[in-house]
């Protein structure tokens, strides 16, 4: 029996997150336990992005309290978002600077080093060795998305936090991204959120439903089906 | 969590102002609006007021810092405009640093920028209201004619920086800035004026030390203000 076990990598307790009038997180306790996968699914608007912007301390909480390994957010300060990867919607990357440059720069902004192995190995992951010196702004969507995961995961990061990563990947990407996600858990702890209930449960150890800013479901071991029928139910109820 | 490392601003710094030089170096999108509105603000004062050398020594400076600010506040619009797209700031914003270096970062690629557009800017000043600076000032005086440059830029780049980043969040970021940043910098701008026009005179009433000082006092109120508010100013 483990009577010391690791703190959980993401937590939130009563968390609220408002804009104006809208409420798109109400009042949540949410546990990412380390070294593993989370995967959030519930349909547009129902905070699953809003969770992860919390979580990667791009949007304050309007109430309540986050931790990161046990430790209050507002204790740890700056430095803990080196230990966290953020994909978004946007790549956040520059269109003027080419495919390596964008990763030197993300990797200084870290600290990472050596800059040029570590930006290499990203580029060999993402399959864009021979496009390193492309400007940004020349890639197709698809390759854009794989640049995004490969600038996410320059600074291996303890939490990684994907918000729909599959959009835009072709089958083939899909399958790499799905396999670098699964040989990532255990030093790295992951949240993401999808609309392919396949994908997503294919590679987690733990899944919920998020509905108007409630966590509906939450469970370990569901099966695809299981999910994409509770997603309908989650649905009904609501309406 | 306690194995993380106590956060520095500088890394963060140095890699926002190398990527801002190269993308400008890449571009030229900043540099040269600014130069070409700059000098665009010169020939208009140059063919409208038709001025002799006595009252080119009176207004001349005035025209010169109008153009400067006007043309900076386009290259400091462009600043965060480049951030916008594909919501580059959160990518900075996730930088392990305090958010203050976004700002500082932006403030010396800003500077830098300006002062470059000021330098090709200033022997059209010349060559177009016919003032020989090297006859005009002494060694000394021209020392100082570029620490008043020097000042006046960093303060005004100081205030517009941190406006162009609330400028940024809204939808008309193109209008806001000028309306939010010449108010605000009207110090500045009074004070490097009057330094330059006291530095050209040749029987000056008082020395430029007491605008100098003026712009001293404002760009580090302005520094100051803004490395403490800019966290706030680009969250949400």
């Amino acid at each position: 029996m483990n009577l010391n076990p690791a703190p959980p990598a993401f937590a939130a307790r009563r968390l609220t997150k408002r804009f104006g009038r809208s409420t798109a997180l109400r009042e949540i306790d949410f546990e990412l336990e380390a070294g593993r996968c989370h995967v959030l699914f519930g349909r547009n608007g129902a905070g699953k992005s809003t969770l992860l912007l919390i979580a990667a301390t791009l949007l304050r909480p309007s109430s309540g309290e986050i931790f990161f390994g046990g430790d209050r957010y507002q204790d740890l300060g700056d430095e803990v978002r080196r230990g966290i990867g953020l994909v978004s919607h946007q790549s956040f990357l520059y269109p003027d600077l080419t495919v390596l440059e964008n990763l030197e720069f993300y990797g200084r902004l870290y600290g990472c080093s050596p800059q040029k192995l570590t930006a290499s190995e990203a580029l060999d992951w993402a399959d864009l060795d021979l496009r390193r010196h492309s400007p940004v702004r020349s890639l197709s969507r698809g390759m854009l998305q794989r640049l995004s995961v490969a600038r996410a995961l320059l600074h291996r990061p303890k939490l990684l936090l994907l918000d729909e990563p599959y959009t835009g990947l072709d089958a083939l990407s899909s399958e790499r991204l799905s396999t670098r996600l699964s040989d990532a858990k255990g030093e790295t702890s992951i949240l993401l959120t999808t609309h392919d209930v396949d994908r997503g449960v294919s590679i987690a150890d733990r899944i919920s439903i998020l509905e108007a800013g409630r966590i509906a479901f939450d469970a370990t071991g569901a099966t695809a089906p299981e999910v994409k029928r509770l997603l309908l139910e989650v649905r009904e109820i609501a309406r | 969590m306690s194995q993380w490392r106590s956060s520095s601003s500088l890394p963060a710094v140095v890699a926002i102002f190398r990527k801002d030089v190269r993308t400008e170096v890449r571009t030229r999108q900043m540099f040269s609006s600014m130069f070409v509105f700059a000098v665009l603000v010169l020939l208009v004062f140059n063919f409208t007021l038709l001025l002799d050398e006595i009252r080119a020594i009176e207004l001349g400076p005035g025209i010169l810092w109008v153009a400067f600010v006007f043309a900076a506040t386009l290259g400091l619009n462009r600043s965060f405009a480049i951030e916008g797209e594909n919501r580059c700031l959160s990518g900075l914003m996730l930088a392990p640093a305090p958010r203050s270096a976004i700002y500082f970062g932006k403030l010396l690629s800003n500077v830098l920028f300006m002062m470059a557009m000021e330098i090709f800017v200033l022997p059209l000043f010349v060559v177009f209201f016919n003032l020989s600076l090297w006859e005009l000032l002494t060694p000394t005086e021209l020392a100082t004619f570029f620490l008043v440059l020097v000042l006046g830029t960093v303060g005004y780049a100081a205030v517009g920086t941190i406006l162009a980043a609330v400028a940024s969040n809204t939808t008309m970021r193109e209008v806001l800035l000028p309306v939010l940043l010449f108010p605000i910098s009207v110090p500045i701008v009074i004070a490097a004026a009057e330094a330059t026009r006291l530095l050209f005179d040749e029987n000056p009433d008082t020395g430029p030390w007491i605008w100098i000082r003026v712009l001293l006092v404002f760009a580090a109120v302005f520094l100051i203000v803004s490395w403490l508010t800019f966290e706030y100013v680009i969250e949400e």
